[in-house]
């Protein structure tokens, strides 16, 4: 590579003026401007929000090590995330694209919104006018999943009459442990049920575990996203809401609105042969 | 139970994590790198780009007394 910058694509947008204006003075993952690329051929209908990185960052060999520096990730992911939410917020329709999808040259990058110009389109058609809303939903620490009530402090009950009262205690912590468990199980289906009433799709993400997932109290059980139709997030949050009210044991955290990340997979068609 | 209010809380990292490095719309020839490609090293991230399998609320939804997912 000669030339030191690459081309990073943040999203995918419809041609339009709010697009236009949306990017000027946005600024991207290394700090630099954001502009339009338009597709070689033909009336542009669509752009790729773009920015110039150095490539002693975002080349095959340090970018790779770069993805197992959290800090580094942190760094990108926020402005890249922020740079997609200011396309959103200004109005344009927006393919958001995943992390670092890094090209050689401009040119490359207009090539590829020529060859996939349908595929772009269709998705634009199925998520314009939808945000995606996480939803997730924790169980309070009081409450363990029933397998996990172990009888700790067994071998320090001696004799028939300890140890009845050690069983017969151990019983009732799990009966009430139990119906805690079922009740906030119940909710947690309720909630869904609620929620796919209210919603276009769904995609489960994994729970969140480990140091990442946040000093919030409880276990994360559920960690949704759902796409909603962006005149209905209200109606979604205060669905979900009522849903939850009145569970004890049960936390629900709602995040967004969000662009539409989770449900911008629909797989690429194969080429015709 | 309660809802937490999204306007004014700062996006978690991992909330973005879950949405950029499993979401979004994925590009293949003449990219620098895939990203699907790449072995996230650090126990955080594997966490978090674990495959979406069958989440533990589907579980929960399915049986009456499930375990969770193994941390």
């Amino acid at each position: 590579m000669t030339d030191p910058n690459l081309v990073y694509t943040y999203a995918v947008l419809r041609r339009t003026p709010e697009a236009t204006a949306a990017v000027t003075h946005l600024r991207g993952v290394a700090g630099e401007p954001i502009h339009l690329v338009d597709p070689a051929e033909g009336t542009p209908q669509l752009a790729f929000a773009v920015g110039h990185v150095p490539a002693a960052d975002y080349d095959e060999t340090p970018l790779k090590a770069h993805l197992d520096d959290l800090d580094w990730l942190e760094s990108t992911v926020r402005p890249h995330h922020a740079v997609v939410a200011a396309l959103v917020g200004c109005g344009a329709a927006v393919l958001p694209l995943r992390l670092a999808t890094v090209y050689h040259d401009e040119d490359r990058a207009r090539q590829a919104l020529d060859t996939r110009r349908d595929y772009f389109l269709s998705l634009l058609h199925r998520l314009t006018g939808h945000v995606e809303l996480g939803v997730k939903i924790y169980a309070t620490p009081d409450i363990t999943p029933p397998e996990a009530d172990t009888g700790a402090g067994q071998e320090q009950s001696t004799g028939l009459g300890a140890g009845r009262a050690y069983l017969s205690i151990r019983r009732r912590r799990q009966r009430r442990n139990e119906e805690a468990w079922r009740r906030v199980a119940q909710a947690a289906a309720h909630l869904i049920e609620t929620a796919a009433t209210l919603a276009v799709d769904r995609v489960a993400h994994s729970p969140q575990r480990g140091s990442l997932a946040g000093p919030g109290p409880g276990t994360n059980v559920g960690n949704d996203a759902y796409l909603v139709p962006a005149g209905r997030v209200d109606a979604f949050r205060t669905g979900i809401l009522a849903a939850a009210e009145g569970v004890p044991g049960l936390r629900v955290e709602v995040t967004g609105p969000w662009a539409p990340y989770s449900f911008a997979l629909q797989p690429e068609p194969e080429p015709a042969a | 139970m309660t809802v937490a209010p999204y306007a004014d809380r700062p996006v978690a990292l991992i909330d973005l994590l879950d949405r950029l490095l499993q979401g979004g719309v994925v590009l293949t020839g003449d990219l620098i790198l895939s990203i699907a490609d790449v072995d996230l090293v650090r126990i955080d991230l594997r966490a978090v780009i674990a495959p979406v399998a069958a989440s533990a609320l589907s579980q929960i939804s399915e049986a009456p007394c499930p375990r969770p997912p193994a941390v």
